[in-house]
């Protein structure tokens, strides 16, 4: 019997990770992060898991002693923000070429300069390049979901890749909701034992990660890691549909709303989904129809999905909830423009990038890139590729 | 005749700081603005700020700041200090910051004998936060990533910084005070002046680590808090001067 609770999104996480009993985890605290390490000091030092918990130094310890813990074969687990990831960069390329199947809540929180504590998508934006799986999610309960399928997915031994899952600091990692959560035994029979094929403690085939890899394999074994996570949709798919068994909540690549109501589409990713759901059954009552297609998997890119999703469809606004400085829009939005450069009828694409810093994006925001979208539809003309929501200009 | 016993120092904005009740921060930013005022070096001076609760010290400070990265201090302040010998260069920082995060850069700031000040305030917790376990933290001290109190076999023994650095020909002056008492206060402004005089005088790298309540995240009010550090913090960490090759000695160039 599945239990309900109000939790916050970092007391979900930590919730979910006492579920997932991982060996080690290794953490640095920075807001708004710190209560997922704090509630889940407070189930090691209750005995409720079995957890080697290692308080390092620093966020490059942190994500260093999960490489030592998952290479030896461990099932290792950590979570960060903003300057904690960026501080993470080194190791987090390393994780993922080792193809160490690490799991990370990042709780999505603007870098610095200047200094902010507050939402916004830029740090794992920053880390989309570093061979890391990232599930984004919407709400609390998408947090618990997405953290258990992540340990599956980046597991999978077709993968055997770590996994990043983002949700927006403070909007959802401290906002209480109602969430529900499974049994232990459903969680660990789920996400099973982890049985690492290459682990340093095998005595008797002893080897090594990370050796020199020059001119002569370097690139080959970066042909591989890019044929790995290419494969990661299928996986995630078949997971969300397995998840779907054992809760009820089926989750694929990205998430349709509204979708084949209307031929106007917003993507959008992160606790603004929920937002724009709101926004667009308000509009419904006045006769505006707009459809919502959510991104939550960023990592792969699932641009097949996309091209279908946005079949027929004449104008699309891409959110981008961070800045790619001096790049034709959002980190989002070029990866959407892209995948529809083959398409013979294409929509217009536009940009809006907003809520740096944690700067509130309200349903009157929503409302004027809906009344953008239809005057697109009118004139058929885009007349700023680029836009910002609620900036002061 | 009336006369003045009070008035704030002249580098010390006149604003409330967003400090808790009996936090230590406060007083340690009125020394240090006192000592400004003093040694008449507010025009001259460069701060740098870290994260940790005294993020926004640049608010109660009034002479230039720079506020870094966490635990990067040490590195900025050389920055600024080797393109401008001229000025007077300190960093503020907590335990957190500097005995954790950023060990690096004090250690090879010290080692490079780097021509700063550090003033060092050690609650023995990370209080931005909310009160997770330090390298400062006292074993057996409860915080909320420690909650039944620090082990050693877990998470090792709270470090010493000024006898950790002592060794280092380059860290010229090292001292550990307190501001648990009046007393106390006083003499942590005398270490403090000292240390920025044997940056001004002697050109060289001085730290003093001041201990400090932070009674917040220690889960007790302002007067215990007070009585913890006197009972508990005091004796473990020891209060004096680590270190003292002295103002007299003349720098070689
Ligand atoms: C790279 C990075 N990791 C983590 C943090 C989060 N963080 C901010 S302040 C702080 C600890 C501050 O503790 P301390 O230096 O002891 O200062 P106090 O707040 O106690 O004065 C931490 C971990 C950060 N800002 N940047
Ligand atoms: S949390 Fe501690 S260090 Fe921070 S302001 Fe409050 S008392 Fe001071």
């Amino acid at each position: 019997m599945a239990r309900i609770e109000a939790l916050t999104g970092d007391e979900v996480a930590a919730e979910a990770m006492r579920q997932i009993n991982p060996d080690v985890v290794a953490a640095y605290p920075i807001t708004p992060q710190t209560e997922i390490v704090q509630n889940f000091s407070q189930f090691v030092a209750d005995g409720k898991v079995d957890t080697e918990m290692i308080r390092v130094e620093s966020e490059h310890s942190a994500m260093s002693a999960c490489v030592g813990a998952a290479s030896a074969g461990a099932r290792a687990m950590t979570a960060t923000s903003a300057n904690g990831l960026a501080l993470m960069w080194e190791i987090l390329y390393i994780a993922a070429s080792y193809r160490l199947p690490i799991v990370m809540s990042v709780v999505n929180r603007a870098l610095s300069g200047p200094i902010n504590i507050h939402c916004d998508h830029s740090d794992s934006m920053g880390a989309r390049d570093s061979g890391w799986i990232q599930i984004y999610s919407e709400n609390c309960q998408e947090i618990y979901d997405n953290l258990i399928q992540a340990v599956k997915i980046g597991e999978n031994k077709k993968l055997l890749l770590p996994v990043m899952v983002c949700f927006d600091g403070f909007i959802i990692s401290h906002g209480t909701e109602r969430v529900e959560l499974l049994e232990d035994e459903v969680v660990r029979k789920f996400i099973g034992e982890f049985k690492p094929d290459y682990p340093l403690l095998d005595v008797d085939h002893p080897l090594t990660y990370g050796p020199l890899d020059l001119f002569d394999y370097y690139f080959e074994h970066k042909r591989q890691q890019i044929e790995a996570i290419d494969k990661a949709p299928d996986i995630i798919e078949q997971v969300g549909r397995d998840y779907g068994r054992i809760s009820g909540r089926t989750y694929g690549l990205l998430e349709e709303f509204n979708l084949e109501k209307s031929d106007l589409v917003i993507i959008v990713t992160g606790s603004t989904a929920g937002t724009a759901k709101a926004t667009i059954l308000e509009l419904k009552e006045q006769g505006i129809d707009v459809g919502i297609l959510k991104i939550r998997v960023f990592r792969p890119f699932p641009y097949q999905q996309i091209k279908e999703a946005l079949k027929g469809k004449v104008a699309v606004a891409v959110m981008d909830r961070s800045a790619s400085f001096g790049a034709l829009g959002g980190p989002i939005f070029t990866e959407v423009r892209s995948a529809l450069y083959e398409e013979d009828k294409k929509p217009l694409v536009v940009n809006y990038i907003y809520g740096l810093g944690g700067r509130e994006t309200t349903v009157e925001h929503i409302k004027k890139v809906a009344h953008d979208l239809l005057n697109i539809k009118k004139t058929g003309k885009v007349e700023n590729l680029v836009n910002y929501l609620g900036v002061r200009e | 005749m009336m006369r003045i016993v009070y008035t704030k120092p002249k580098s010390m904005k006149d604003v409330p700081t967003h400090y808790c009740p009996g936090c230590g921060h406060g007083i340690i930013h009125r020394l240090i603005c006192e000592i400004v005022d003093e040694l008449g070096i507010r025009e001259d001076l460069i701060g740098i700020c870290p994260v940790g609760c005294s993020v926004v010290a640049y608010n109660y400070f009034d002479f230039d700041m720079i506020e870094v990265a966490h635990g990067r201090a040490p590195a900025v302040a050389t920055g600024v200090k080797r393109s401008r010998p001229d000025k007077v260069v300190f960093t503020y920082q907590g335990d957190g910051d500097l005995a954790s995060i950023g060990m690096a850069e004090i250690i090879h700031a010290a080692a490079r004998g780097e021509a700063f000040t550090v003033v060092f305030v050690n609650n023995a917790i990370y209080g931005m936060t909310g009160g997770q376990m330090a390298p400062t933290t006292l074993l057996g001290q409860k915080t909320t990533t420690t909650p039944f109190g620090r082990d050693h076999k877990m998470e090792g023994y709270p470090i010493k910084i000024p006898e950790l650095l002592s060794s280092l020909p380059g860290a010229w002056y090292l001292e550990r005070v307190a501001v648990n008492s009046p007393g106390n206060i006083r003499k942590t402004k005398k270490a403090i002046k000292k240390a920025f005089l044997t940056q001004i005088e002697k050109n060289k790298f001085s730290l003093v680590e001041v201990l400090s309540p932070c009674p917040t995240s220690w889960r007790l009010s302002p007067v215990d808090a007070i009585k913890w550090m006197e009972e508990q913090m005091i004796p473990y960490y020891g209060l004096g001067t680590i270190k003292d090759e002295g103002i007299q000695v003349v720098r070689e160039k």
